[in-house]
């Protein structure tokens, strides 16, 4: 919400001119490129623009791995990920250059978890968190566990990428959240919260000195416990005296991954489609990334109606329809062409609208270089459609 | 209506509508409002998401932790009030409602501990939600003098996230063992599973938000929770018949007929526009058709179906008027 009350980011005049365009080859076959991370609100389509994106990558000789958080359940059959078992395996059913290959994984929020715990902590310690009651709760429900998990995971295919050279490009689907910005905010206040003031109060009465009882932590735990009860509050201070000595870990390891984000080799794509809300939330989004100093290589919108060839406006079709009707003739040519010319008017509405839209946004960002991806006829669920979509991407 | 009987949502205090991300969600819950409403009643529309996705809809400024009439009719005295709930301010209503907070309210800040009870302690986020919205429903005595609602509509958050939502209430009180958050939470759980509830889903015709809505519904029972309608949003114009959609699909629309259609209609035609047209209505019927098949799908989860049409000219105060007529006329208000 910070970024929300701040001041909007813009060029303040509106200038004229194209809106440039995101060259999608360009990026992925940019040997730079190693880390792609897809972005923006809930269902405009990142789950199949990063899937489509890493399959392009692929296919012209990256050697890519693609983690997707919640995947159609037929695309994740056709990529070979439907059991979520957090490991990267091979996509069944690639072409293109040899030396290109896919490795595709679902993310596991709760096992990634567990694994961080057990990598940092003794097996018996490990064993008594992963045990608690509290850390279940905030390992499978906490609203900004999902993001930091991504992210975890993002570190941990990077470690791998470069101790066994399996892979040279990341591509990254971002969790379904309400706001793009959650996916930024979340792991901070996630540690913040892990290595915050309120967790060392907590933690007072395991370490023992009695002068650091004040009278104010008193009153807060009492009315904590009055509010959740003193079972749960419990289970916290357990929880938090086992974690204790991972805390700086997780400090640590969130800051790593924040710079790994603003790193050269990480480039952010911005995905929306043409509807107000999430091309709004996309402009927080861009605004936010030059805000972090995090490279932003462009907006990619979605399921864009195409503009129809020839002259014929909406008005003029819905005239023409409505004449066909009033005629009121049963000839199947009339009934036919009324018809199409009220789809035709219908498609005008839409093509109007959604230039519009995007002309407002590039009025806003004219910095942002733009990928059209046109609405599709039918749904995307297997290596072809991934295909079709990444080729119609990169124009 | 799709399938089946007409069913009276009379009964009905509290919509809860949910949705996939991007379905329109919050346009639907809007119009359910505004459709209530116009049987002379009033109606409160909740938001608990922090996007002030109603002020947006409604065009009005940003709403406060207090509620706005956004929406009156001219003659019948029906009204629609708004409220968006944020989590912070629910919390300190909510302490002030059973504890004397005085300077505590600062140390509570101070160490961090709102931030700790509204976004990390798990489900307490989602306890002081619903009981907002609860206590909306169902003033308690502190609040003699406060407005009386008919209906209340939620817009609530995603179909993925519903059921765990709506049931934290009582994975709290498993957690919470004891205290008036326990206590709460056992009578909004109580409401939630009544009669007076109905939980919407908003789909529209694609693969996945119909899966979702199928996975929802199961989530759903399971929880014991009252499973409302199911409202297809952004549903395509029914232009034209079967047989003209199957030919366009072959490509067997005969040119010629739709060369004379235009003469009739009076719009010249090149070769381009025919080209255009025939696309157009290609491209229209295959979708049309896996929207048939979607269609089937929602058919066989047996919940009452309303459909509502997209709106090409995207959603505005007018079209919000357009929509809550269409669930009027299809009885669902």
């Amino acid at each position: 919400m910070t970024a929300r009350s701040s001041a909007r980011v813009g060029p303040l005049v509106a200038k004229h001119g194209p809106i440039p365009e995101l060259d999608i080859d360009g990026l992925l076959d940019d040997e730079g490129t190693r880390i792609v991370v897809c972005c923006g609100s809930g269902g405009v389509g990142k789950t199949t623009t990063s899937a489509a994106l890493a399959l392009r990558a692929a296919e012209r000789g990256r050697k890519v791995v693609v983690l997707t958080i919640d995947p159609a359940r037929r695309l994740a059959q056709s990529m070979g990920i439907e059991a979520l078992d957090n490991i990267p395996r091979p996509v069944p059913g690639m072409t293109g250059e040899c030396e290109g290959s896919l490795d595709a994984m679902m993310l596991d929020m709760k096992r990634t978890f567990d694994e961080v715990v057990e990598s940092q902590a003794s097996p018996e310690k490990a064993a008594q968190i992963l045990g608690n009651p509290f850390y279940q709760a905030l390992s499978t429900s906490f609203a900004g566990t999902q993001e930091y998990m991504a992210m975890e995971k993002l570190g941990q295919l990077r470690e791998d990428a470069l101790s066994t050279g399996r892979w040279d490009l990341i591509v990254v689907d971002t969790p379904p959240s309400r706001s793009a910005l959650d996916f930024l905010d979340a792991p901070e206040r996630l540690s913040n919260f892990l290595d915050g003031r309120f967790i060392r109060l907590l933690l007072a009465p395991a370490r023992g000195p009695a002068r650091l009882m004040s009278a104010g932590f008193g009153a807060i735990t009492n009315t904590l416990s009055k509010i959740v009860g003193a079972q749960m509050l419990r289970d916290v201070q357990t929880f938090v005296a086992a974690f204790d000595t991972l805390f700086g870990g997780f400090r640590q390891r969130a800051q790593r991954t924040f710079e790994l984000l603003q790193a050269n080799e990480t480039v952010f794509l911005v995905v929306a489609a043409p509807e107000p809300d999430a091309l709004r939330e996309a402009a927080y989004f861009v605004e936010r990334l030059s805000e972090e100093r995090m490279p932003l290589a462009g907006l990619i919108v979605n399921r864009v109606h195409r503009a129809p060839g020839g002259k014929l406006s909406g008005d003029q079709a819905m005239a023409g329809a409505e004449r066909l009707e009033d005629l009121d003739e049963d000839d199947s040519a009339s009934e036919v062409t009324a018809g199409l010319l009220r789809l035709h008017a219908d498609r005008v509405r839409i093509v109007d609208r959604e230039s519009h839209l995007r002309r407002r946004f590039a009025a806003a960002h004219p910095e942002v270089p733009t990928a059209v991806m046109p609405a599709l006829a039918t749904d995307v669920h297997d290596l072809d459609g991934l295909r079709l979509v990444g080729g119609l991407l990169a124009g | 209506m799709g399938e089946g009987e007409a069913v009276d949502w009379g009964d009905v205090r509290l919509h809860i509508v949910t949705g996939k991300g991007g379905t329109g969600k919050t346009t639907v819950a809007a119009s359910l409002a505004l459709a209530l409403a116009s049987h002379a009643k009033h109606v409160l529309l909740c938001e608990v998401e922090g996007r002030q996705g109603i002020a947006q809809l409604f065009d009005v400024p940003p709403l406060p932790y207090d509620e706005r009439r956004i929406a009156s009719g001219p003659d019948n005295g029906g009204d629609v009030y708004a409220l968006a709930i944020d989590v912070e301010s629910a919390f300190f209503e909510y302490l002030a409602m059973y504890y004397r907070l005085g300077r505590a309210r600062k140390a509570l800040e101070r160490f961090g501990v709102v931030d700790f009870a509204t976004t990390i302690a798990p489900g307490v986020r989602d306890v002081l939600l619903t009981g907002k919205v609860y206590e909306a429903a169902y003033r308690n005595r502190r609040h003699k003098n406060a407005r009386e609602y008919d209906a209340i509509v939620l817009d609530a958050p995603p179909t993925g996230r519903i059921a765990q939502f709506l049931n934290v209430n009582s994975e709290l009180a498993g957690l919470a063992k004891a205290g008036p958050v326990r206590r709460q939470a056992d009578t909004v759980m109580t409401l939630l599973r009544s009669r007076r509830t109905a939980v919407h889903l908003v789909t529209v015709l694609e693969d996945m938000p119909v899966q979702e809505t199928s996975d929802g519904i199961e989530q759903l029972r399971e929880g014991g929770l009252p499973v409302g309608a199911v409202i297809v949003n952004q549903v395509r114009p029914h232009a034209l018949d079967e047989e003209a959609r199957d030919k366009a699909i072959a490509g067997d629309l005969p040119r010629e007929q739709v060369e004379q259609g235009l003469a009739t209609a009076g719009i010249r035609h090149t070769e381009t526009l025919i080209d255009t047209l025939l696309d157009e209505a290609s491209e229209h019927s295959q979708r049309r058709e896996l929207e048939d098949e979607q269609r089937a799908h929602i058919n066989d989860l047996a919940v009452p179906t309303y459909e509502l049409p997209r709106l090409a000219g995207g959603v505005d105060l007018g079209g919000l008027y357009e929509l809550a007529g269409e669930l009027c006329d299809q009885g669902m208000a």
